[in-house]
């Protein structure tokens, strides 16, 4: 959880000083969901998530490095500086994209457990979303789908209040949205998604269903953005009392308690700080002096060429 | 006449067809509440209210389907897309439904609809946000398509858009709500016509034909190139289905040659459109092959560096502009 909330804050100072351009949209505050599905997920899964991937994809074990060299539309960067923010790549990882268009990436979520069912495989996809990605038609019809079709495919809501700069009361008749679930035939959880343990225990029961071949879960995870929607974003439609008070419930603040409550010793654990703090800077170094993205690579991946390079 | 931006010239035509008529209303995604992702209806909300500024969650094909369904009673929609690369998701309801109900009816049912919000690639937005729309709708019988290049001519034509019996694509850029320009007066009403091109610059010596973004760029290149001694006549259609080449034509036949300027990409669109009738409408008058300069065919990077090779440059127009006119 720490180096995706240091790799972030320093995403934003970067972003700042004209480092990184276009949209940087940050997971500050959800990182509890993103650690507890690493957890819970083998290697052989599958992982797919909005623009608002940094979270998930270190957490799944891309290096920083890799990551930050992207914000940077560097070369070395985990899409090689053509996909930015929002397009992380990391197929050996599983991670299989941020996605741009809200609703777009669930059928392909689908997709990926529709091919694990065909070939009789053991891998479970994970998808991730926003609760206001919920109206969409490209939701109906993959949870149409996989609740027919029975996929193994965990749909995970980050209900993080907020789409954009609208409440979900403006969006959404229902106040509890698990309850969709069942109108696809399929389980439905809801849970808040500040404790990281609760949220592994969670997840790892979907997780656990759909390996079993008994068919996909939508989990519904309370949670918060502690930033704007984006870089671009005041965030002026929520109160400072109301952040102040989701503050209250920092996800790294709660582990902490919890280790210091078990014995941890306070010095370990602002020893582990200050190796993260080093590991980030080292990948702000690394994105700086990397070579830039390449021509060469923009025009000759549009397509598969015919030799099969 | 007075100097307002883009997005300011926008927001009056709306306000100002929504004053006059009540029919009028403004639905999509952040325009009330938030007003506007782009501040373009910023004070609409406080204007005219929840009836009349509709927030709308994420669901495109959904409201698109909920103003066409409207206009074919009676309303007259401004439905607004985040951007138009969210339209795809609305792409079933404008070319099945929108562009089909009049046709369909053989008159009986008419949809004064317009679809409007930002077009093409802002700035490091990456391959799904960057999209220039013009082909994917031009090539529809159906709808009217405008791209205005300036604020005086996105007021006076989405206000003719809006008063139009027709559904209507209106395409703006979100790198050109910042720019300033000349408006009429307020209380000064001005309707520009849909379907007509406008001359944008004089000169003898090649005719360049331009709209969207790529305007400023070859306005830019324009001036460099008279400091060379080379006087380039710039035509803006404004409209791009009807397309109107009169100007074009009649600049052509002066010029005897002509580089066509977009941001779309090189298969098709308006681009090919112009250079096919004015290799028919202009043949005896041409010296020169018909140039375009377009955004390379390439979905958009990310990164800084090549999206400013993809994109057109002056650097591209200039050097198509002394192809054509054979100099070094
Ligand atoms: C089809 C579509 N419409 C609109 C947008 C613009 N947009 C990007 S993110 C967003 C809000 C999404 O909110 P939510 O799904 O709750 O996810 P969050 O950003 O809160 O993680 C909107 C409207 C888009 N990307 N795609």
């Amino acid at each position: 959880m720490m180096v995706i909330r240091r790799f972030e804050e320093e995403a934003a100072r970067n972003y700042a000083k004209g480092k990184i351009g276009g949209f940087l949209h940050l997971y500050i505050g959800q990182e509890a969901i993103a650690v507890a599905a690493a957890e819970v997920l083998e290697e052989g899964d599958y992982i797919f998530q909005t623009y608002r991937d940094h979270g998930i994809a270190l957490a799944r074990g891309m290096s920083p490095n890799a990551a930050m060299a992207e914000l940077f539309g560097k070369d070395t960067g985990c899409s090689r500086g053509l996909g930015g923010s929002m397009h992380f790549f990391d197929v050996e990882r599983g991670f299989l994209g941020g996605w741009a268009i809200v609703g777009g990436h669930l059928a392909l979520a689908a997709g990926t457990a529709f091919k694990a069912k065909y070939s009789g495989e053991d891998r479970v996809t994970m998808c991730f979303f926003g609760e206001g990605s919920t109206n969409i038609g490209g939701f109906h019809e993959a949870m149409s789908l996989a609740g027919l079709w029975k996929l193994p495919v965990v749909f995970v809501c980050e209900n993080n209040q907020y789409a954009m700069g609208t409440p979900l009361e403006r969006t959404s008749p229902l106040k509890d949205l698990s309850i969709k679930a069942q109108g696809y035939g399929m389980l439905g959880d809801r849970l808040e998604g500040h404790d990281v343990e609760v949220v592994r225990e969670r997840l790892g029961a979907a997780v656990g269903r759909a390996r079993a071949g008994e068919g996909p879960t939508f989990v519904e995870i309370l949670t918060y953005r502690f930033r704007g929607h984006s870089m671009s974003d005041p965030a002026k439609y929520r109160t400072r009392t109301e952040l102040e008070q989701r503050k209250q419930q920092d996800p790294i603040a709660v582990v902490r308690g919890r280790l210091v409550d078990l014995g941890v010793e306070e010095n370990a654990l602002d020893d582990i700080d200050l190796e993260v703090d080093e590991e980030i800077d080292a990948a702000v170094r690394f994105a700086d002096e990397s070579a830039p993205a390449q021509e060469d690579v923009m025009m000759s991946t549009v397509l598969v060429a015919e030799d099969g390079s | 006449m007075r100097e307002i931006r883009y997005r300011d010239a926008l927001r009056e035509a709306m306000l100002e067809e929504m004053e006059r008529d009540e029919s009028v209303f403004l639905m999509g995604e952040e325009v009330g509440h938030y007003q506007g992702a782009y501040k373009v209806s910023e004070g609409l909300l406080d204007k005219f209210g929840e009836r009349r500024v509709i927030d709308t969650p994420i669901a495109e094909g959904g409201f698109a389907g909920v103003g066409i369904g409207a206009a074919m009673v009676g309303l007259r929609p401004i439905i607004e897309f985040m951007t138009w690369n969210f339209s795809f998701v609305a792409f079933d309801q404008i070319i099945s439904n929108a562009a089909k109900i009049h046709p369909m009816s053989a008159g009986a049912v008419r949809v004064p609809i317009v679809f409007r919000g930002p077009n093409g690639a802002a700035k490091q937005v990456a391959a799904q946000h960057s999209h220039s729309c013009a082909p994917f709708y031009t090539n529809i019988p159906g709808l009217y398509v405008i791209q205005p290049s300036t604020p005086r001519d996105a007021k006076g034509l989405l206000k003719s858009a809006i008063r139009s019996d027709n559904p209507v694509v209106f395409l703006e850029g979100e790198t050109l709500y910042g720019v300033k320009g000349e408006v009429p007066d307020e209380g000064v009403e001005e309707l520009v016509p849909i379907g007509e091109s406008r001359l944008a610059r004089a000169g003898g010596h090649c005719t360049i034909v331009s709209w969207g973004r790529p305007y400023y760029t070859v306005m830019a290149a324009a001036e460099k190139l008279s400091a060379e001694g080379i006087e380039c006549e710039v035509i803006d259609p404004r409209t791009l289905r009807p397309l109107d080449t009169s100007l074009m034509v009649e600049s052509v036949k002066k010029t005897n040659r002509c580089v066509v300027v977009h941001e779309h990409w090189p298969y098709g669109g308006p681009g090919a459109e112009i250079v096919d009738r004015l290799q028919r409408e202009a043949f005896d008058y041409l010296d020169a092959p018909l140039e375009r300069v377009s955004s390379l065919d390439v979905p958009m990077p990310y990164a800084l560096n090549l999206e400013d090779t993809v994109l057109p440059t002056e650097d591209r127009v200039i050097d198509a502009v002394k192809r054509v006119s054979y100099v070094k």
